[in-house]
């Protein structure tokens, strides 16, 4: 069977979300970003809920994130994405909010206003993508830099007698009791890549019967940032981020998994 | 027993060669050209057509969504 025969409209099985714009996206090749944005808008699509979505776009590598979403997306001041979205969520409190964050952003300047945003419990999604470094301002370290890795602001690789130890921000926040669901994804595989669709789906499912705030971390890779080709990033990340940063949920139903 | 026969379609301008979606592929389709496109990246294409099955892996895995996938059932 010739390939022109398979590609007609009717038998089209997969294309990109019409929620993403036809922008190409800002990102280095491979970055996880693109993935966690692509996932992001098919479960908004598959809700229906594009007219009653706001989102809210931080600083870093994904603060254009308002010029691939084709929602209504606002952004925030440096890591204040949670605060804004909790003024949205309060005035409107029938749209669905969500901020979309990265490491340096949600875990350090924004620390503050992540917890409190958890512990307050408002019911908003935070999608927090964490690569262990500060990618766009030239891959300097991060709260979440593992102990030996090297960034260009620890050029020996982190010390964690001075450095201090990695920020597991997703634990942190799962001992509030404002947070209902709390899980940590990645999408470096197909599978890794639909487990975590499925935890974006029922975050915003929880946000609908306002139950509480969903938080996920989508654990990803920095391949400009970390110095690799985009496969053998993944496969690093497999090797070294997992073992610090395990996937799985951590707490379900306003429970911690034991 | 029907027999599925897939094809993907690679919007090659935006295509940025990152290579996610060749170790995602169960069957060996997807290799870099190569060519080039106008950005200079190594695009994507199916190198081996005949053993796509359609199963969408590459597409869910490619960040920069430039992936279609197609899907038949040969009787």
């Amino acid at each position: 069977m010739d390939i022109k025969d398979i590609i007609k409209p009717e038998n089209l099985v997969y294309k990109r979300t019409e929620l993403m714009t036809d922008k190409a996206l800002s990102y280095c090749p491979g970055c996880g970003h693109g993935t966690a944005h692509n996932i992001t808008m098919e479960v908004i699509e598959e809700m229906g809920i594009w007219e009653d979505t706001i989102g809210v776009a931080p600083v870093g590598c994904s603060v254009l994130a308002y010029e691939f979403m084709n929602i209504d997306m606002t952004q925030a001041a440096h890591g204040r994405a949670p605060a804004v979205a909790t003024g949205i969520k309060r005035v409107w409190p029938d749209k669905f909010v969500f901020t979309y964050q990265g490491d340096g952003d949600l875990a350090a300047i924004g620390g503050n206003e992540t917890i409190h945003a958890c512990n307050r419990g408002e019911n908003i999604v935070i999608i927090f993508i964490n690569n262990g470094i500060y990618g766009m301002t030239g891959g300097q370290m991060a709260p979440t830099t593992l102990p030996g890795m090297k960034s260009s602001t620890s050029p020996y690789g982190r010390d964690i007698s001075t450095m201090g130890h990695p920020l597991k921000m997703t634990e942190l926040v799962a001992q509030l009791p404002g947070t209902y669901f709390v899980t940590r994804q990645a999408v470096h595989t197909p599978n890794a890549v639909r487990k975590a669709k499925k935890a974006i789906r029922k975050a915003f499912e929880i946000q609908k019967e306002k139950k509480g705030l969903a938080f996920i971390e989508i654990v990803s890779n920095c391949n400009s940032g970390w110095k690799m080709e985009p496969v053998d990033s993944n496969n690093w990340m497999v090797d070294n981020m997992f073992p610090y940063f395990p996937l799985g949920d951590i707490k379900v139903n306003g429970e911690l998994v034991k | 027993m029907a027999k599925i026969k897939g094809a993907i379609e690679v919007d090659v301008e935006k295509c940025k060669g990152c290579g996610v979606c060749i170790p995602a592929c169960p069957t060996d389709v997807i290799l870099l050209a190569k060519n080039v496109n106008g950005k200079g990246y190594h695009y994507a294409y199916m190198e081996n057509p005949e053993a796509c099955i359609g199963c969408v892996n590459c597409a869910i895995v490619c960040p920069d969504g430039v992936i279609s996938v197609y899907k038949v059932k040969v009787a």
